[in-house]
C-alpha cells in the first residue's frame, strides 16, 4: 500500500496536492490511513464527489450529497466519522472543503 | 427608457439604489425596486433585543425612507425571477416587469423547519432564535423572569449570517446573568458545528480563551440531526446529546422561497455568483449583492458594504460595454460584543485570516483587532446611527473598502 502513495502529493493535513493524480487504488490507500475499510457505500459517496469535483471544481456540500446520492447524513457520519464532508474529500483527492465564513 | 431593476431593499439593495441613481442618467434609466417587507430592520440590533440592551422598536424604520426620489418602489413578495428571458413576476397584481439589468439582493432568512424536532413543542417556550424581530422579542420576554439552569446556544449548519453573532449572544448572556446576580445558576454551552469557537485559526484560538476565561463550554464539531423536545435534548449525527433547560438555536440559512422557486440557486437557495466581480455565473445582465450570492465570504452587513462599490464600477462598465475593472476581495468587518461594556473587532478576507492589531490606523486605533476595548463596543453601539444615516444613505465612510494591512501584526 506504501507504494501506491510513494509518488502521490499531500499537504500539510493530509490531503492530496493534485486531485487528477488519484485513482481508486489511491483512494483505498488513503482509506487505510485515515482507518477506513472502503464498502460499496463508501464509494457511492467518493464517486459522487469525483463527479462534482469534475462539473464544478469544488468538493460536495454534505447537503449536496444528500440531495443527490441516497446516502443520508446520519449514514455519512457512520461511514466517515469525525467529519464526513473533510473526509469524503480526503479519500476522494479533493482538497478540504472551504469554511463558510 | 431602459430598465435597472433590484430585487430587496435590505443593506445591499438599499445601499446600491442610493448610490446607483445618482450614477444613471434619467432620461436613460427607470429604476425600480421590489420590496416584501414593510419596513427595513436593523439587523444587528436583534442581537441586543434579548437582554433589553435595545427595544424592539430600535431595529427597524420604514422602508421607503431610504429609498431615493426618483425611484419607483413597489411593495410586493416576488413571484418568479426568469433571467432567459429578462423577466421578474410580482405576487401584487400579477404585475410584470421586463428588464435590462437586474440586481438580486433578496437576502437569507433562518429556516427552523429544516432541523427535526426544532419547531416542535419547544418553539418560542423554551426554544428560541434571535435572528427575527420575534424570535428575539419572544427571548426578551422569557429572559426577564427565568430562574436559571442550561442555556445551550447551537449553530445548526455554516453559512449563517453574522457568523459571530452566535458567539456575541452567548458573551452577553454572561455578562446579562452575572449583573442580575444569578450567573452561578445558569450553565452555558456553546455547541458548534465548527472544530473551535470560529474557523479561522487566530481569531479561533482568541474566542476560546475568551469563553474559557468566562466558564462557557464549547461542544466543538457539534453537527445537529435533532431536537427531542419532550425530553429537551438536541442530538449529533455522531450519537451525542446535550440536554438543555433553554435553547438558543441558529437555524439553517437559506437564500429567498423566490430563488428556489425560480431554480437559480444552490441547494441552499443561494446564487451562483463570481466571488470577484459579483456577477451571475449565469447570466451576464445579473449581479447578486449580500447574503443572497453564494460567494465564500461572511454573510454580514459589511460583505454587503465592502462589495456594492465594487459591484457599482463593474455594472456601470458592463452597461457601457467595457471590461470591468472591479474585483472584491472578500473584505469583511465585524466588532463581536464580548460583554461587560467591551467588545474585540475582526477584519479578514478571502486570503488573510483575522489577526491582531489595531484599526484603522496602526498603533494610534483607536480600535483593537482581536482584543477586547471599550472603545471597540463603543464603536459597535454607534454604529446604529452610521447604519441608518450613512450607509443606507449611499454615502461613503472613510474606511478603505479593500482590506488593509496598516496595523495588523503578523507573527
Amino acid at each position: 500500500m506504501a507504494d501506491v502513495l510513494a509518488t502521490v502529493k499531500f499537504d500539510a493535513e493530509g490531503y492530496m496536492e493534485d486531485a487528477s493524480a488519484w485513482n481508486e487504488k489511491v483512494a483505498e490507500a488513503i482509506a487505510v490511513r485515515e482507518g477506513l475499510k472502503l464498502t460499496d457505500r463508501h464509494w457511492v459517496v467518493i464517486k459522487y464527489c469525483r463527479d462534482t469535483f469534475t462539473k464544478t471544481g469544488e468538493a460536495p456540500t454534505l447537503r449536496n450529497i444528500t440531495k443527490n446520492t441516497d446516502v443520508q447524513t446520519k449514514e455519512l457520519y457512520e461511514l466517515f466519522p469525525g467529519g464526513p464532508g473533510k473526509m469524503a474529500a480526503k479519500v476522494s483527492g479533493l482538497k478540504k472543503p472551504t469554511g463558510c465564513l | 427608457m431602459k430598465q435597472f431593476l433590484i430585487l430587496g431593499a435590505g443593506t445591499a439593495g438599499t445601499m446600491l439604489v442610493n448610490r446607483l441613481v445618482r450614477k444613471l442618467d434619467k432620461k436613460e434609466w427607470k429604476i425600480t425596486v421590489v420590496e416584501k417587507e414593510q419596513n427595513h430592520y436593523y439587523q444587528p440590533g436583534f442581537l441586543f433585543v434579548p437582554f433589553g440592551v435595545y427595544q424592539p422598536r430600535d431595529t427597524y424604520k420604514p422602508n421607503r425612507k431610504y429609498i431615493p426620489a426618483g425611484v419607483e418602489f413597489i411593495n410586493s413578495e416576488i413571484n418568479t425571477i426568469d433571467p432567459d428571458k429578462n423577466r421578474v413576476t410580482l405576487e401584487k397584481d400579477n404585475q410584470v416587469i421586463q428588464y435590462d439589468y437586474l440586481v438580486i439582493a433578496t437576502g437569507a432568512t433562518v429556516r427552523p423547519a429544516e432541523t427535526e424536532g426544532l419547531l416542535d413543542g419547544g418553539w418560542r417556550k423554551n426554544i428560541f432564535d434571535f435572528y427575527t424581530p420575534d424570535g428575539s422579542t419572544a427571548l426578551g420576554k422569557f429572559l426577564q423572569t427565568w430562574k436559571g439552569g442550561r442555556l445551550v446556544v447551537n449553530i445548526a449548519e455554516m453559512p449563517i449570517k453574522c457568523p459571530v453573532a452566535p458567539l456575541e449572544f452567548i458573551f452577553l448572556a454572561d455578562w446579562f446573568f452575572t449583573k442580575k446576580g444569578m450567573r452561578e445558576k445558569v450553565e452555558l454551552v456553546y455547541a458548534t458545528p465548527l472544530p473551535g469557537a470560529f474557523t479561522k485559526p487566530k481569531a479561533s484560538a482568541m474566542l476560546g480563551s475568551l469563553m474559557e476565561k468566562k466558564n462557557i463550554m464549547v461542544e466543538p464539531d457539534f453537527a445537529i440531526s435533532g431536537v427531542d423536545a419532550g425530553k429537551n435534548v438536541i442530538q449529533s449525527y455522531d450519537g451525542r446529546e446535550i440536554g438543555y433547560d433553554l435553547l438558543v438555536s441558529t437555524p439553517v440559512n437559506m437564500g429567498a422561497p423566490v430563488i428556489e422557486r425560480s431554480g437559480i440557486g444552490d441547494d441552499l437557495n443561494f446564487v451562483p455568483t463570481d466571488k470577484f466581480t459579483l456577477q451571475s455565473k449565469s447570466w451576464q445582465n445579473v449581479f447578486v449583492l449580500g447574503d443572497a450570492s453564494n460567494i465564500p465570504a461572511s454573510k454580514a452587513g459589511a460583505v454587503a458594504h465592502f462589495s456594492v462599490g465594487v459591484a457599482l464600477e463593474n455594472i456601470l462598465a458592463h452597461i457601457e460595454g467595457k471590461e470591468m475593472p472591479g474585483k472584491f476581495d472578500g473584505h469583511a468587518n465585524c466588532f463581536i460584543e464580548t460583554g461587560f461594556n467591551k467588545a474585540s473587532l475582526i477584519d479578514f478576507n478571502y486570503d488573510v485570516e483575522p489577526l491582531p492589531g489595531t484599526y484603522p490606523l496602526p498603533v494610534l486605533g483607536p480600535m483593537k483587532l482581536l482584543g477586547e476595548s471599550v472603545i471597540n463596543h463603543w464603536g459597535k453601539l454607534g454604529f446604529r446611527y452610521m447604519y441608518w444615516e450613512i450607509l443606507m444613505r449611499g454615502w461613503g465612510v472613510p474606511l478603505p473598502e479593500k482590506l488593509s494591512m496598516t496595523g495588523k501584526k503578523l507573527d
